[in-house]
């Protein structure tokens, strides 16, 4: 009874796709897909922008692009390295905290914060086409 | 050959006020092509960017940058003749960052004086400042040497006139460094003429040294590192074979050659900038002469900041770089290559990885 009740449901469903000529592929996207994507990637990345010219990220008034301008001489292309002043291997993001926290002294943000993964966004998209050096100094 | 060094009993008196003399990076300097007779030094400190807060609260980092410089240039010996401040003692041009960084300079033992930079200048166009500091161009000789100061921050009427509704909205539009709302700096057409009647008075062979804000030459316009008008500057410096140009602004080493004109860059008390290349979209001209100094280290807030003095006994500027967290350097014009160049790194074979931009 239960195969049977799979079967009517897999044969149902295959008519469904076939009839319906959905785009179920997983490997299909169109050009609208892209525009989407883009689009979507592009709004984080001016978010990021706006925190990090903000002067209100912090406490002080400082903001991150006093400092890095254009997000100049944060090379996210070298993380995850081995940062000796914390003595490990770090990603980005704990960087970027760091900054929160000293000059900005403000508060640092959570990992899975959108205001952070906004900012990481923004400081990846200035060093695009730049080659991947992770570990480097 | 002149030796400039600490007086042993000024460091000790010195070491209790500071609390920090034994980061103190003044040691031995030896100064050649020195004629001692000649020789005079002047210190050279520049962007500060104080940075009100709210009441009586100041951005710290950046006033113990300013109190710093203060403290070293004062244990000076022998004595720099005077000093000149660069540019950008304010963040924001207001009245709090302007008296609170005039408070600070006061301490100065030294007679001061001041370049323009566009931070001070974009709030109420120097009116303020002017009140503090006095003429925003103005020039003086000393011991044989022309000495001129230009305000290089002004920029097109349009912009700085009709394009934002409020003072404030402009201070904030030209203090945003990546700003794509900005607008290029220059000297501009009045001052040019007033540049060019006050050389007239001088005598060709006397050496000039031009204090201003911005580089009169173009690095890059992205960050300002960019003066418009540059060329038609340096043509009037054209007939003195001794001319030079000292610059702040840029927060970090650089050093040029362009024909007979001499450029040299000074330190910032406030933070370091990323060198132009660093910013892989940027389409830079950093002068090639220039080995850059060290990658900051964020961990030490005073690294890849500093102040400087200068010796310009051959008409040609020796400039000593004192690096907080940092070895010193100085970067002296070279007569047998007609050049300034790097005592220690020029050569690439004598570069550190430090000197190495991301």
């Amino acid at each position: 009874m239960t195969r049977y009740l799979l079967r009517v449901t897999i044969g149902a469903f295959l008519v469904t796709c076939i009839a319906g000529n959905l785009a179920a592929r997983a490997d299909e996207f169109t050009q609208k897909d892209q525009e989407r994507w883009e689009k979507e990637y592009l709004s984080v990345v001016q978010k990021g922008r706006e925190l990090w010219t903000s002067p209100t990220l912090g406490t002080n008034g400082v903001a991150c692009a006093q400092c890095h301008p254009n997000a100049a001489n944060t090379h996210p292309e070298t993380y995850p390295k081995f940062q000796q002043q914390l003595g490990r291997v770090i990603p980005l993001r704990d960087m970027i905290n760091w900054c929160l926290q000293q000059p900005l002294q403000g508060k640092p943000l959570a990992l899975d914060d959108p205001r952070m993964v906004a900012i990481e966004a923004y400081v990846t998209h200035e060093r695009r086409t730049v080659p991947l050096a992770p570990g480097k100094h | 050959m002149t030796e400039y060094r600490l007086n042993r009993r000024d460091f000790v008196k010195g070491a209790g006020l500071l609390g920090a003399a034994s980061t103190l990076p003044l040691s031995v300097v030896k100064l050649a092509f020195a004629a001692p007779k000649e020789s005079f030094t002047f210190a050279y400190i520049s962007d500060a960017h104080i940075q009100h807060i709210k009441g009586k609260e100041f951005v710290r980092n950046w006033d113990r940058g300013l109190i710093r410089a203060v403290a070293e240039t004062n244990l000076l010996t022998p004595k720099p003749d005077f000093v000149v401040f660069g540019g950008d003692l304010a963040q924001l041009g207001t009245k709090e960052e302007l008296d609170h960084g005039a408070e600070m300079l006061s301490r100065l033992s030294y007679k001061t004086h001041c370049v323009m930079g566009e931070h001070d200048y974009y709030l109420d166009l120097g009116e303020y400042w002017s009140k503090l500091f006095g003429a925003h161009y103005y020039s003086w000789d000393h011991k044989g040497v022309h000495f001129v100061v230009l305000n290089s921050v002004l920029t097109y009427d349009d912009w700085t006139h009709k394009r934002w509704p409020t003072a404030a909205q402009r201070m904030l539009e030209m203090a945003g460094l990546d700003n794509p709302n900005g607008s290029p700096f220059m000297v501009g057409e009045k001052q040019r003429e007033w540049l060019r009647q006050d050389l007239a008075k001088v005598d060709k062979q006397t050496p000039v040294v031009v204090f201003s804000h911005s580089p009169i030459q173009k690095i890059y316009k992205g960050w300002n590192f960019w003066t418009e008008d540059a060329e038609q500057v340096q043509a009037l410096l054209k007939p003195f074979p001794k001319a030079n140009v000292i610059y702040g602004h840029v927060h970090q080493i650089q050093y040029n050659q362009i024909d007979n004109i001499a450029f040299n860059s000074v330190m910032a008390t406030a933070w370091p900038w990323p060198y132009p290349q660093s910013y892989a979209h940027a389409d830079q001209h950093l002068p090639v002469l220039t080995v850059p100094m060290n990658r900051a280290d964020p961990f030490f807030e005073r690294d890849a900041t500093g102040w400087q003095f200068i010796d310009v006994a051959t008409g040609r500027v020796a400039m000593e770089y004192n690096l907080y967290n940092n070895t010193n350097r100085v970067v002296a014009f070279n007569p047998a290559t007609g050049r300034p160049e790097d005592r220690v790194y020029q050569a690439a074979a004598n570069r550190i990885p430090p000197q190495i931009h991301y």
